[in-house]
């Protein structure tokens, strides 16, 4: 019972961190029909920002921790925003040179960061208490799985909020169902891609400072391995579905602990059969469009 | 996406100057202002004309000098570290008549399909280390070993492509993604120490003809490479012009016009993937008899994109530009890593130093000032160059060097008419 | 006002021409839209009506000179040109099935000052259904939605797609109704199958066939002329089933937009 409970909490600590990524790509394609491969970058770079500001600043220290997640999510965010007024602006409608240049970019990015901060991964530390345990049900689950859990509560909840009841909210819903009636009413779609590509930045930021302190490190391969993941879930859960990925993101995290702790590793093979029998029977996805 | 059509074959095609007359009948055949150039005809439509003799001429004088550059003394300093008899250099310019190859099987899939794959490296992994764990395992000589290496490949591509092509666009290219992935994981994991892990697994030599084994014979591999060449790109050539890659093409274009005229694009797109896939893991296992082992960089996410690359920056939908793209693409690797390393960049400040110590970071900068700036990539601004060129001297927008590549695809959507 | 401002058309179409993947959908249009009044785009299933409105606005690719109120637009993206003063009802309808009606409309609000009043007097169920998802009206009240939304901003001129398409009679003649009714403010290019609803409504009339202009002139002239109706709409377009409507709707002709 204990180990079930160990594993649900495992998963449920890492699909939170899938969902902080896949949100980010399911609102981008669902609006701008833009997949972007630079997604793991923005989370790579949150990430070692986060942990730049906390090696300065006194790493095992609370404020230090809130400090890192915003900073990591500001630095996810103004990554993504500059991506896309830079290069995917002028690209407009032209969804697959669009994805060529997010694929550029993630390389380049990725090798910007060996650079920058070398390819070894480099260890985390964080308040004290992510590394102790809280006894539920009698196992003792890592604090740190509590705090990406809370942190991916709290952002769905906000971006939920300004879905429903901000204009701009407004007009990415229905954008994402529609996007060229949109314009039809004389609406510049081109500011809510902006502002979809920088919440999506600001929460892969953030779910790098995160994921950072989950793993135990930073590396600049940290976003990659994320991102296939995500995008897994974003599949799964249905492009352009918000609550769909939360669903799937879950989901998929919790199968995926599962099958490695009962079925020999195989975790992440059994994710991608899962993957192929939701193609097979429900090709849009969990909550997708099936249009 | 609008891609630029296939660039005229300049060995052995003859390009086609001609234009079909359903074409002229429904007016110009360019409605988009992309370039036009040569298709490959249709047996007993070709006009051969003086630039056609003199391509096709050019194109068996290069053939030669191919086939004989291991006996040649030729020398290219910068580009090939060592005379083009010496195995060094024999051996690099395998690797980029190999990876022209793999770029000619993913043209097949991108420039003629519109297949956005982001997996096809499973396929070039297949037969990389199928192969190898058959030789390993079986005692079977070279030739059954690579049927049988097939077989499974043909079982795979079948399994995958047909789950995979449930979607398209973008969330088929996520889906090649993750099965893609979970090859490498496989891999990755070494179950019973099949595929060794990280560290690859070598090649098992006992069961492989001589000439094929050893240092002293990598110009016999660099033969082989070149007639696998070749031979995919014959293979290309043939399925892009027969009538299942102008129903390619026409999917690409519209599908559901396609579709509703009672075409099957489902079976289209799967039979290119499946013909793709083969070639490309027959290309996997002469890698492996050139680099003497499997490595997991062959069935990892990176070399998709590196084939991705290749095609891109060579131009998309031009068999000429992939081949080229392959040979730019590992050539230039190879060259930028040294760059990277040399002294003159580590003299530079360190905002510059950083990221041109990284010949990826080169590499993906350079893409992306392709993608925004050079759309075509290379053959595409070679022939906008030309022809704008060729206008100069004539005096007249002559755009007339070929069909479009719409208007077969074309003449399949209008045939219900 | 002067006899100028009266004759200008409110919008003039050269030589427009566009493609949908590789395939000519409207050649070398060109026709004028008055500055009153309902003037119907007529023509077969398939000929580039459609098109035609979506080129306007610049939905799809198109050459050619698109002028609206004496400025010229066809280089302007499309959400700047509705904004100009386009008002668009689509085919289909197309309104936002996961947003409530109230959301729907005010995603549509353009100006600073709403016409929230005319929309409630013109569509008092809309009004009761606010909260409701769009998603789950019938499609008279879709099409009322659609409406609604372009009636709520001044425009110039109102570009409305086969409104009445796939609905019951009843709602067909709501709709005529509402048309008519909108077309004494603002001039109106109204696509239409339903040769009825063209009868009672429309003024001038341009024809379309195989992407091309083939007839403009009065409308009822067009339809009281069996040969021309036959050749370019392939049917009949005697005040009796037009095969899209069954039977007569009852309406009294409606006024044709004369302008006060």
């Amino acid at each position: 019972m204990s180990t079930v409970v160990l594993l649900l909490f495992t998963g449920l600590g890492l699909g939170a961190l899938y969902f902080l990524v896949a949100a980010g790509l399911s609102l981008i394609y669902g609006l701008m029909g833009v997949l972007n491969f630079a997604h793991g970058a923005f989370l790579t770079l949150g990430a070692f920002t986060g942990w730049e500001i906390a090696r300065r600043t006194g790493s095992d220290n609370w404020w230090t921790f809130l400090l890192s997640l915003l900073v990591g999510a500001a630095a996810g965010a103004a990554f993504a925003a500059f991506t896309e007024f830079v290069l995917i602006r002028r690209l407009y409608q032209r969804h697959i040179e669009q994805v060529l240049i997010t694929v550029g970019l993630s390389l380049a990015a990725v090798a910007l960061f060996d650079g920058i901060w070398g390819t070894d991964p480099v260890f985390i530390q964080g308040p004290a208490w992510f590394k102790e345990t809280t006894e539920i049900l009698g196992a003792r689950v890592p604090n740190d799985r509590f705090v990406c859990i809370i942190a991916a509560v709290l952002v769905l909840l906000a971006m939920v909020f300004f879905l429903k009841n901000t204009r701009y909210g407004m007009i990415i819903r229905a954008g994402v169902e529609n996007r060229s009636m949109v314009t039809a009413l004389g609406i510049d779609v081109r500011k809510a891609f902006t502002l979809v590509f920088t919440i999506g930045g600001a929460a892969a930021g953030l779910g790098g400072v995160l994921a950072s302190h989950y793993f135990g490190y930073v590396s600049p391969m940290l976003g990659g391995s994320l991102l296939i993941f995500a995008f897994i879930v974003t599949v799964i859960g249905g492009l352009g579905s918000l609550t769909g990925a939360a669903i799937a993101a879950v989901a998929v995290a919790v199968l995926q602990q599962f099958a490695n702790f009962y079925l020999g590793g195989t975790g992440d093979f059994v994710v991608v059969l899962a993957l192929a029998l939701v193609l097979l029977f429900r090709p849009s996805g969990l909550l997708g469009r099936t249009s | 996406m609008t891609t630029d059509t296939d660039a005229a074959g300049t060995a052995g095609n003859a390009s086609a100057t001609g234009t079909d007359t359903k074409d002229t009948a429904r007016g110009p055949a360019d409605t988009r202002g992309t370039e036009t150039a040569g298709r490959p005809t249709p047996p007993g439509r070709s006009r051969p004309t003086r630039r056609t003799i003199a391509g096709a001429a050019a194109g068996l004088a290069g053939m030669v000098l191919l086939v004989l550059l291991p006996l040649l003394n030729l020398s290219l300093p910068g580009v090939l570290p060592g005379p083009t008899y010496t195995p060094g250099s024999l051996q690099l310019l395998a690797m980029c008549m190999l990876m022209a190859a793999a770029a000619l099987t993913y043209h097949l899939l991108l420039g003629v399909a519109g297949l956005l794959s982001f997996g096809h490296a499973l396929y070039f992994g297949a037969g990389v280390y199928g192969l190898a764990i058959i030789l390993q395992n079986l005692d079977i000589p070279l030739l059954p070993a690579m049927g049988l290496t097939l077989l499974v490949v043909i079982v795979l591509a079948h399994v995958v492509g047909s789950i995979s092509l449930r979607v398209s666009g973008i969330p088929f290219a996520m889906v090649t993604l993750a099965f893609a992935q979970a090859g490498s994981v496989i891999v990755g994991r070494n179950p019973d120490g099949t595929t060794g892990g990280d560290e690859g697994l070598t090649l098992r030599t006992d069961n492989l003809p001589d000439f094929l084994v050893g240092v002293v014979n990598t110009r016999n591999l660099y033969w082989l490479a070149l007639a696998v060449l070749v031979a995919v790109f014959i293979v290309v050539t043939w399925v892009q012009s027969s009538r299942a890659g102008h129903v390619a093409a026409a999917v690409r274009e519209n599908e559901l016009r396609v579709r509703v005229l009672g075409l099957q694009p489902y079976l289209v797109k799967l039979l290119i993937f499946v013909v793709s896939a083969i070639l490309v893991s027959i290309i996997g296992m002469v890698f492996l008899l050139l680099q003497s082992g499997a490595v997991p960089r062959a069935m990892s996410a990176d070399l998709t994109i590196t084939l991705l690359v290749m095609v891109v920056l060579g131009g998309v939908g031009s068999r000429w530009g992939a081949v080229i793209g392959g040979v730019f693409y590992t050539i230039l690797d190879q060259r930028l890593t040294t760059l990277a390393n040399s002294d003159a960049i580590d003299a530079l400040p360190d905002i510059l130093r950083v990221p041109l110590s990284e010949p990826l970071f080169i590499l993906g900068t350079l893409f992306i000032l392709v993608v925004l700036f050079l759309p075509g990539g290379l053959t595409g601004t070679a022939q906008r160059l030309a022809q704008r060129r060729n206008r100069r001297v004539r005096g007249t927008g002559d755009d007339s060097t070929g069909m479009d590549r719409t208007a077969t695809s074309r003449e399949i959507l209008e045939e219900s008419a | 006002m002067s006899a100028a401002a009266e004759t200008r058309p409110i919008l003039t179409l050269t030589g427009l021409t566009a493609h949908i993947a590789g395939q000519q959908v409207v050649e070398d249009v060109s026709f004028t839209v008055p500055a009153t009044g309902i003037t119907a785009l007529l023509g077969r299933n398939g000929v580039g009506k459609t098109s035609t409105i979506k080129a306007i606005i610049g939905l799809i690719d198109r050459t050619g000179a698109v002028e609206l109120d004496g400025v010229r637009i066809e280089k302007e993206p499309t959400f700047k040109i509705i904004r100009s003063g386009v008002g668009y009802v689509p085919e289909d309808r197309e309104v936002f099935s996961k947003l409530t009606v109230a959301e729907n409309l005010r995603l549509a609000e353009r100006d600073a000052a709403p016409r929230r009043q005319l929309v409630e007097e013109l569509f008092p169920d809309l009004l009761a259904r606010s909260a409701q998802m769009a998603g789950t009206l019938s499609g008279g009240q879709q099409q009322m939605v659609s409406l609604a939304r372009a009636l709520l901003n001044t425009n110039k001129i109102l570009l409305v797609d086969e409104p009445t398409k796939g609905l019951a009679p009843k709602i067909v003649a709501e709709v005529a109704e509402t048309l008519a009714e909108a077309a004494r403010s603002v001039p109106i290019l109204l696509v239409e199958q339903n040769l009825h609803v063209v009868r009672q409504l429309a003024g001038g009339a341009v024809v379309l066939s195989g992407g091309r202009v083939v007839h403009t002139g009065s409308a009822l002239e067009f339809l009281d002329d069996a040969e021309l109706t036959q050749r370019h709409l392939g049917v009949s377009a005697d005040p009796g089933p037009s095969g899209e409507t069954a039977g007569k709707t009852g309406l009294e002709p409606a006024r044709k937009g004369a302008a006060l």
